[in-house]
């Protein structure tokens, strides 16, 4: 690969968008509401719920409980133990994935037409009456452990925790969702049903469905798939107290490669500037885009494979993220560049050719996201998530072309912090 | 539960229903100067992907210049006599597109995905690099350290890739698949502008060409602008067949221990040498391509999961793959990670006892058909991507393969009988052919210490 496309460490959520689909919403006879985009010259669905919580909602001492209990969703539900189950799904050949964020417990459902009744009445018993059987409980749990174990000497997966716990104070974002080899191993099944009624309810419940159902059809599936679930769920934690010291942290690890991670502040999803932070963050250091930091730290310098930059804006906490990966020896010249070009742009602000360049790139890539069922319906319920209208998809290409060169240089000045600017680089750095 | 799989008799109807409308959308043809064009048309959206793929990779290299390949993936966006360095990228992304590249043992591709109506563009700048390359001694010397840090990411960061490195040595006797696509460090860091400029010329030209484009395009229309565009450009008449050093009868079974402090988790891996798919020929490997399902496909279901991790608690997780999209010999490959106490002699013996058992045994036939179920609507599912779509015309041509082929796959594989995986599966999985990799935990060098 000429460019390294994505090595985030946090989940980046904040979905943009602009394209010719046409999305319906969609509320079932039970009250389900969805988004829904028509498309039967392929005779399968994508379905994507999203439950907002996920990995916040640990309880005290309980950490890691979302985390096991979503893998455990599909180890046997009734009858069904976790073969029974999965041979079930294979034979209709159905998939369904669950996963878990700190933010967020996704589940992604594809099945085909054909065999739709089977697949959700499969996907239904998973969610609502898991059976949480003692022997799938230790097994998968041995599969949690030893992804944490694997973590412990894995620099990037070192980087985001040391760095999380630097950033989040006493938040629940302080600490990986996955728990720690103790708090894991101490969780019973009395636990996992907990987080299994505390993660997903209904009050909390994100729907889009991508391919050949017509809205009725959607309607009667949505309110047999998820009936049986609690109306509410456990309360979301409040927002993070952030800190950045605006210093240069070392855990010393030995590898050749340094990893460094690096932010300060970011911005809510829904401030009147986020388009004018967000065509920044695109200049700064964005992806698709010879970029000022790509320009400076990897094409004249050579320092880098890759150097990225992200406004993350999740539910408790918005953050400026930055990740470059450099040899021991260089890393110091890179972060060294990194700074510079952080108080450049925060004093000089941007060309008004830059700005052009930005919005070209930001609109013409916009349409080209919605590429799948499968990324559509992606598309659709995060932007529901984020509490964004239908419309979007039309406007959001006017709302980047909107932003004035006077407008992102000023949010360039307020919103860039150089001092802020914190990292935290994981190896054995010279001259750090 | 046993009702939910009535229905699949009327789903393998529409199976059949979509596989033909799939044929229907691709079209082939050859320039006049031998350049392979296949156009995949898909109406659902306004958007393309546009590939240019050259049949040379990594394993085409001249000896003693191993990464060459790779490095001129990079510095073909260095520019040419029109075009300035980065400028290529930045023409794609000013037209609202992204672009990018890849290389593999076997191949190199360039592709760009942007709005179908800048089609004609793309075409016109990936014919001007094709033969007008140009670069800077100082491009040269800063993008060599680039694909150093891509390699210390990629590799010397990962104790998992440095082992699967040794392995793939130990595997090739004499094939250059042994090498690493990305290069060996002292070979790369001696890599230059005139070994790029070789390379290139030796083999970027449109005989070892394909052009892929896929999305909202008409056939006619891609036909007129190939032409336009890379029909002016001369065949290399000095083009050689793609006959690389070839494996000798491997008779000796090779064991490896690899640690590394920064492995936690002990594990061990077993590769076999193995058939590739070959045009008109795909049995075997479609065949293999159903042992790894069967074997340790699925993590809950397959045999390697039921026995090790299921029936015994001997590992915390198992797999078994296999690709045959490669020109030569490939490899079919075992992994397990053993539960926490289990030796990794243990879970060896648990895990060659259980392949044993399954060859005397044969594939359980619901299992097998649960596995072709899988195959059959992989049809369906695929149709929704058009870049997957590219990717494996692609990849299929520039291995030797057709779009006849391509097309074939999945009914062969359908058409495979119980008694030919088990059949592949002693052919195969023969320990003289194989290579055993321990890798676990060195002692940890104290943190904390300037190294």
């Amino acid at each position: 690969m000429k460019k390294l496309l994505a090595i985030f460490l946090l989940a980046v959520s904040g979905v943009q968008a602009a394209a010719a689909v046409e999305i319906q919403d969609v509320t079932s006879p039970g009250g389900i509401k969805a988004w829904l985009v028509e498309e039967h010259s392929i005779p399968f669905v994508s379905l994507e719920l999203r439950f907002k919580g996920g990995g916040n909602l640990d309880l005290d001492g309980k950490r890691g409980a979302t985390n096991l209990m979503t893998g455990l969703l599909e180890e046997g539900t009734g009858d069904l133990d976790s073969r029974a189950f999965a041979k079930a799904r294979d034979s209709l050949a159905a998939s369904f994935g669950f996963d878990v964020g700190a933010d967020t417990v996704s589940v992604s459902a594809r099945f085909l037409t054909e065999t739709q009744d089977q697949a959700m009445g499969l996907l239904h018993q998973a969610l609502v009456a898991p059976n949480f059987d003692e022997a799938s409980l230790e097994r998968v749990r041995q599969q949690v452990l030893t992804g944490i174990r694997s973590s412990q000497t894995d620099p990037n997966d070192i980087a985001g925790r040391e760095f999380a716990l630097q950033v989040y104070g006493d938040h629940p974002y302080a600490t990986p969702y996955e728990g720690t080899a103790e708090s894991v191993t101490a969780l019973t099944r009395d636990d996992i049903v907990t987080a299994h009624k505390n993660a997903l309810a209904l009050d909390r419940v994100y729907v889009s469905a991508v391919g050949d159902i017509t809205a009725e059809q959607l309607g009667t599936l949505l309110d047999k798939l998820l009936a049986g679930l609690p109306e509410t769920g456990a309360p979301a934690p409040g927002p993070a107290t952030l800190t950045f010291d605006g210093k240069t942290t070392v855990k010393p690890f030995e590898t050749p490669q340094s990893v460094a991670l690096f932010a300060q502040p970011g911005m809510e999803r829904d401030d009147p500037d986020y388009f004018a932070a967000y065509i920044l963050n695109q200049i700064l250091g964005g992806s698709g885009f010879d970029s000022r930091l790509m320009t400076e730290v990897r094409e004249k310098r050579g320092l880098t494979y890759g150097i990225g930059t992200y406004l993350i804006p999740r539910d408790y906490a918005e953050l400026w993220l930055g990740q470059v990966a450099s040899a021991n020896d260089k890393v110091a010249d890179a972060i060294s560049v990194v700074r510079d070009e952080w108080s450049k742009l925060a004093k000089d602000g941007v060309t008004q050719e830059e700005l052009d360049q930005a919005k070209t790139y930001l609109t013409g890539a916009y349409p080209l996201r919605f590429d799948s069922n499968a990324a559509i319906a992606d598309i659709l319920v995060g932007m529901q998530m984020d509490d964004l209208p239908i419309s979007y998809v039309e406007t959001r290409n006017d709302n980047v072309n909107a932003v004035t060169l006077e407008q992102i240089n000023r949010v360039a000045a307020e919103l860039l912090k150089p001092d802020e600017l914190t990292f935290m680089v994981v190896g054995q750095p010279a001259g750090l | 539960m046993r009702a939910i799989l009535k229905p699949m008799g009327l789903t393998l109807v529409l199976y059949a229903t979509t596989a033909s409308a799939q044929a229907e959308d691709v079209t082939t043809f050859t320039l006049d100067n031998g350049m392979d064009v296949v156009v995949i048309e898909d109406h659902r959206s306004q958007a393309l992907t546009n590939m240019v793929w050259y049949r040379t990779g990594a394993a085409d290299e001249p000896a003693g210049k191993s990464g060459i390949a790779h490095f001129l993936e990079h510095l073909m966006f260095k520019g040419t006599d029109k075009m300035a360095a980065g400028e290529f990228s930045a023409t794609v992304a000013a037209n609202g597109g992204t672009d990018n590249a890849f290389t593999s043992k076997d191949y190199t591709a360039y592709y760009q995905q942007v709005a179908a109506d800048r089609l004609d563009l793309m075409l016109k700048m990936e014919a001007d690099r094709m033969v007008n390359l140009q670069m800077t001694e100082q491009d040269v010397a800063t993008e060599r350290d680039v694909i150093l840090e891509e390699r210390n990411m990629r590799i010397e960061n990962s104790p998992q890739a440095l082992f699967s490195e040794q392995a793939d040595a130990a595997q090739y006797l004499n094939h250059p698949y042994g090498i690493p696509v990305i290069g060996w460090r002292h070979e790369m860091e001696q890599l230059n502008q005139q070994d790029a400029l070789t390379f290139y010329h030796q083999y970027y030209a449109p005989n070892n060409a394909i052009l892929v484009v896929a999305g909202d395009v008409e056939p006619d229309q891609v036909r007129e602008l190939a032409n336009q565009y890379f029909g002016p450009i001369a065949p290399n008449p000095d083009l050689k067949p793609r006959v690389r050093p070839q494996e000798p009868p491997q008779l000796a079974e090779r064991r490896l221990n690899f640690s590394d402090p920064r492995i936690s988790q002990p594990y061990l891996v077993r590769s076999y040498l193995a058939p590739e798919r070959n045009s008109g020929d795909q049995r075997q490997a479609a065949a293999l391509t159903l042992l790894a399902s069967l074997l340790g496909g699925d993590s809950t279901t397959s045999y390697l999961a039921t026995k090790l991790q299921f029936d015994t608690q001997t590992a915390v997780y198992t797999s078994a793959s296999y690709s045959g999209m490669s020109l030569d010999k490939t490899e079919f490959n075992l992994i397990v990670v053993p539960a926490q106490g289990v030796e990794l002699a243990d879970a060896e013996k648990a895990m060659d006892q259980a392949v044993a058992d399954f060859i005397a045994a044969g594939p359980d036939p619901e299992d097998l058909e649960r596995i072709k179920t899988q195959f059959r609507a992989s049809e369906i599912y695929a149709m929704d991507s058009t870049n997957s779509r590219a990717n494996r015309y692609g990849a299929a041509l520039a291995i030797g393969l057709t779009v006849q082929d391509v097309q074939d796959w999945v009914p062969t594989v359908l058409d495979i009988s119980a008694d030919e995986i088990i059949a592949a599966a002693k052919t195969v999985l023969d320990r003289r052919a194989s290579v055993t990799g321990f890798v676990t935990p060195s002692e940890p060098v104290t943190t904390g210490t300037e190294g």
